[in-house]
Order: structure tokens, then C-alpha cells, then sequence
């Protein structure tokens, strides 16, 4: 989103079709994405900041906060460790069948959350392909944490990756090569050479990754079970405190994650602004 | 997988790493649920999609996902366009907007939007005398399918508007075209094939969701009710064999569409040439 010069007259609309179609884009944006967000902070201070504070230290509430909070603080480390490792793969090395590779990875994208969840459910549930002998080792996994891990997993496996790929790619093997033949180990080469090059595309992508883990709804709600204080997470909450018409308490929750959100779009544009040439130029999540 | 001979260290780690969690998280799942499917075999399978509640759920969940999806083509190109070529105050922090539907939890926007446009929401209330209603019906669907998929059409077709030279404008306005034909016949071939991906990619996105759209919904079965919420429901009663039905039926559509649009690309790629 670089700056370009002043347009040129003939190469621009008409003044009157420039203001009609800034005020339609305006309004349409203000009534499809700003006025969402409104809502969900006036209905939660509806009556008052105190009862949506208070709604949000009841036992149950408090303990979805807590499994939302550990889910990502699992899942994103991991899927930041799984993504380095897949870029460094993908991007430094020629390998054959490198594009069925990437296409595996960006999978996720185009299966829907419930199917995803189905799909677990089919292969890790006490019904599923590995269902008796998850169950004669007493692995619990569907409706219990691994569950829920393996959900966020499968929904946010390519933020990382996706963001790593085209930026190592683009950055080559000459900067390691070079530190290898100074009689630089392996990875003492990956933490002072690599890791430096693309520590910014991997904030960027942990922030992505972050959001969409602390927020996935369907591919969660189908392996949870939804048991209370146990495998509710923070939007399960929410479904569930709304559908019972608590409405301060689910709209409390729902600020508390949309706060998160605008924290996670500030951040991604401060990075965007500062660092706009060492993040991957095409970017889709 | 044959690899070329490098210097580089850490090769085998590296895909050791990544096809043991893709293996375990993504596609062993999915294997699964193709398994499930060889199982019932397609007769079993089409028994499944036989009722009329199974039908018009898929029917609902695709017809939906295109209508949002078409109006996000037009609507993402214009918000495209007025963002990166014209200058206004605000117009930062409408960039930044743009990525909400990114960050915010689906759920999230599910209970918003339906509270806005219910019958005693603030845009309910202003269209009843109209006797428009939204939440509760196909077009409660459509809008939150809009509102998730927004951002991919913009963020696609953004940067290829950027890239434009004005000197192909110039030469098109002082050759004696006029803007709407200069717009047409020299900007509009330029942005197809990204219009086309973030098309897609809008399609793939709204025609499983869930989350935003359940709430506003309604949900009524064989008018209202999607087939992800349908494979939900399958699921809590413990019929596998028709949730599997359904979410095979759901990959089967998703990537006939994808293939569809992918060959589109394709082809309009090498009418105009490439850009």
C-alpha cells in the first residue's frame, strides 16, 4: 500500500463519480464492518462496565478465558515451530513435488471449520479409525483438550508457513552458505542468519495465527463436547451464554476477544507501515 | 521426493517436522473422512443425500456463498480501487478496517450482526417500516457471508491496482477512449486474474462457515439451516455415516468450484496474456 502520485487527470473519474463512489464505499464500510463492532462493546457496557466485568469472573466464564488462553498458548508455538520448519524446507532446498507440498499445506483454507472438525472426530472419536486403541491406551482425545488442540491445529496449520515461505524464498541461501563456510554450526547458522532475516514475517504470521486460534468457533465446537468449565473455550462461551439470552455476560466475552482483535490489527498495520519489505507481498489472511 | 544436493544443513529435520504434523493434523483426518466415504460406497453415500432437509441444505450453503461472494467481487473492487487510488481522510484507518473480518472471531460477528439487524436491533428497527426483514432469513446469510469473505477480493486485487502505470491510461484517454472505456478495456483485463483469486478464495471461505453465520441464520430446517450446521447436527445425534455424507458432499462441491475457477484463470490468463 505504497503511496502513488497524484493522480493525473485523464487518468482518474470524473470529480462527481470519485465522491459518489468514495461516500458509497465509506457508508457500505461503515455499516458492514464498523457499526459490528460498535454493537459488541455497547452491548456489553449495556449495563455498565462493572456487570461486564462481574459476568466475566463467574467461575465458568473465567475458565473458558483460561482454556482459550492455554489452547494458543500451545498451539501457536507449535505452529510457529512447525511453519520455520516447513519454510526452511520449502524455501532453501529443490525438492520435486515442492507445489503438491504447498497446495497440502494451504489445504485448510478451502475445507470448511465443521468439516475439519467431522474429519478429526471420524479419525481420533472413540467411533473413529483409531477409536479402540486410543481407547485401550486411555488416550482421550474428542471432547477433551487434545481435542481442542488438534482443531486449532488443523485451522491455523498454513498461517506461519504461508508467511515464511515466500520471504525465505525470496532471501536465498547465499546469507547461510556464507555462514556455514566461516565454520558457523547448523544452528548456530538458523539463529544468528536466518532467524534475524525473518523475524518480522514471523510475528507477523504468529499475530495472524494468535487471532484466528483465540477466535475458531466451528472446527472447536464440533470436537468440544461444549462441557462446562471443562472444554468450553472463550466463543463456545459465547454461543452458549447467548442462545441462554445473557446477553451483557456473551457480549462481555465477545469484547474481550474483539479487543483482541483490533490489538492484533493495530499491531499487523504497525508492522505492515515499519516493515512493509521484509513480509511476504501477497498477503490473504 | 528427490532433492537437489545443497549445502544447507537441516533438510531432512525441516520435512521430518512438517509431514509428521501435516500427516497427523491434517491429512490422516481427511483421509479418514474419505475412508468413511470408499466404506458407505456411493450408493450409501447418495442415500444420504437423498432427503429434501440434506438438499436444500448444500443448495442454501453454495447459492449463498456464490450471491455473497458475487457481491463481494463488485464491492471489494470498488473498495479496492477508491482505497488505493483515492485520497480522503479516514482513509488509513479504512485500510486498516478491511482486515476486521480477519481478526474478529466468527462468533463474534454471528452475535453482532444478528443484534444489529434483528427486528429490535438499530438497522432491524430502521428497515421494518420498509417490511425488510434480514436477520432470520436467506439474506441474514447472505451479509455475514459478505462480511467474512470482504477481505479477500480486496487484498487480492489491492496490490495488482497499485502495480497499474497510469501511463496505460494515459495512452488509452490520449488515443481518444473515454474513462468507462479506458476502465474497461485496459484496467478491467489487468485485474481479472486477481479478481478471480480473491473470488475464490471468498467462495472457499463463506460456503463452509459457520460460526457467523449460525446466529443470524435462523436456522430452519430446508429453509434457512446450512450444511455445516446440518453436519452439527448429524454429528450430536450420532449418525456418521450421514455426516461424513454431507461434509464429502461439501469437499466434493468446494473443489469442483475451485477447479472451475482455477481453469477460468487459466484461460483469461492466456486470452490477455499474462500480467
Amino acid at each position: 500500500m505504497s503511496e502513488s502520485s497524484p493522480p493525473h487527470p485523464v487518468t482518474t473519474e470524473a470529480p462527481p463519480i470519485r465522491a459518489l463512489l468514495t461516500l458509497a464505499v465509506l457508508a457500505l464500510t461503515l455499516v458492514l464492518l464498523i457499526a459490528p463492532l460498535a454493537v459488541v462493546f455497547a452491548e456489553a457496557l449495556r449495563d455498565g462496565l462493572s456487570a461486564a466485568l462481574a459476568s466475566l469472573t463467574e467461575r465458568d466464564a473465567w475458565s473458558a478465558i483460561r482454556l482459550t488462553l492455554f489452547v494458543a498458548a500451545v498451539s501457536v508455538p507449535l505452529n510457529a515451530i512447525v511453519g520455520l520448519a516447513a519454510a526452511w524446507a520449502i524455501a532453501k532446498f529443490d525438492f520435486r513435488g515442492k507445489a503438491v507440498l504447498i497446495t497440502l499445506i494451504d489445504l485448510p483454507f478451502s475445507v470448511s471449520p465443521v468439516v475439519a472438525g467431522l474429519a478429526l472426530v471420524l479419525l481420533y472419536g472413540s467411533h473413529g479409525w483409531l477409536g479402540v486403541w486410543l481407547q485401550a491406551h486411555e488416550l482421550k482425545i474428542v471432547f477433551a483438550f487434545p481435542g481442542l488442540l488438534l482443531a486449532t491445529l488443523f485451522i491455523t496449520f498454513p498461517f506461519v508457513a504461508r508467511e515464511l515461505i515466500p520471504v525465505m524464498t525470496e532471501q536465498g541461501r547465499a546469507e547461510e552458505e556464507a555462514a556455514l563456510t566461516l565454520g558457523a554450526s547448523g544452528w548456530h547458522m538458523f539463529r544468528t542468519v536466518t532467524l534475524p532475516n525473518v523475524h518480522w514475517a514471523l510475528l507477523y504470521g504468529v499475530l495472524l495465527c494468535n487471532a484466528r486460534a483465540m477466535g475458531e468457533f466451528g472446527a472447536v465446537a464440533v470436537i468440544s463436547g461444549k462441557i462446562r468449565g471443562q472444554t468450553t473455550t472463550m466463543p463456545i462461551m459465547i454461543e452458549m451464554l447467548y442462545n441462554e439470552y445473557l446477553s451483557v455476560a456473551a457480549f462481555s466475552m465477545a469484547a474481550l476477544l474483539a479487543a483482541l482483535a483490533l490489538l492484533t490489527l493495530a499491531l499487523k498495520s504497525l508492522l505492515e507501515w515499519r516493515h512493509a519489505d521484509l513480509l511476504s507481498a501477497t498477503r490473504r489472511h | 521426493m528427490l532433492r537437489v544436493a545443497s549445502p544447507l544443513p537441516g533438510f531432512g529435520l525441516g520435512m521430518g517436522i512438517l509431514l509428521v504434523t501435516l500427516t497427523g493434523v491434517v491429512l490422516l483426518p481427511l483421509a479418514a473422512l474419505l475412508g468413511q466415504g470408499i466404506l458407505m460406497g456411493p450408493v450409501e453415500i447418495s442415500g444420504h443425500l437423498a432427503p429434501a432437509r440434506v438438499r436444500a441444505a448444500l443448495l442454501l450453503s453454495f447459492r449463498a456463498a456464490l450471491v455473497a461472494s458475487l457481491f463481494n467481487l463488485v464491492f471489494g473492487l470498488a473498495l479496492a480501487w477508491v482505497l488505493t487510488r483515492y485520497r480522503f481522510p479516514g482513509r488509513r484507518l479504512i485500510d486498516a478496517a478491511v482486515d476486521l473480518p480477519f481478526a474478529l472471531p466468527t462468533a463474534v460477528a454471528g452475535i453482532a450482526l444478528t443484534t444489529l439487524y434483528a427486528p429490535s436491533g438499530v438497522f432491524g428497527q430502521a428497515l421494518a417500516p420498509f417490511r425488510i426483514s434480514i436477520a432470520y432469513t436467506e439474506v441474514g446469510i447472505w451479509l455475514a457471508l459478505v462480511f467474512v469473505g470482504l477481505p479477500f477480493v480486496v487484498r487480492t486485487v489491492q496490490p495488482v491496482i497499485d502495480e497499474i502505470d497510469p501511463e496505460w491510461e494515459e495512452a488509452s484517454a490520449t488515443l481518444g477512449g473515454s474513462r468507462l472505456r479506458t476502465l474497461r478495456r485496459v484496467v478491467l483485463p489487468v485485474l481479472t486474474p486477481s479478481l478471480l483469486t480473491g473470488f475464490a478464495l471468498a467462495l472457499a471461505r463463506s460456503v463452509g462457515e459457520f460460526g457467523s453465520v449460525i446466529f443470524i441464520a435462523g436456522n430452519l430446517p430446508g429453509k434457512t439451516e446450512i450444511a455445516p450446521l446440518l453436519i452439527v447436527i448429524r454429528l450430536e445425534e450420532y449418525d456418521y455415516d450421514a455426516a461424513a455424507a454431507i461434509g464429502l458432499a461439501m469437499l466434493g462441491i468446494s473443489f469442483a468450484m475451485l477447479l472451475f475457477i482455477n481453469a477460468t484463470q487459466v484461460w483469461t490468463r492466456r486470452r490477455i496474456g499474462h500480467v
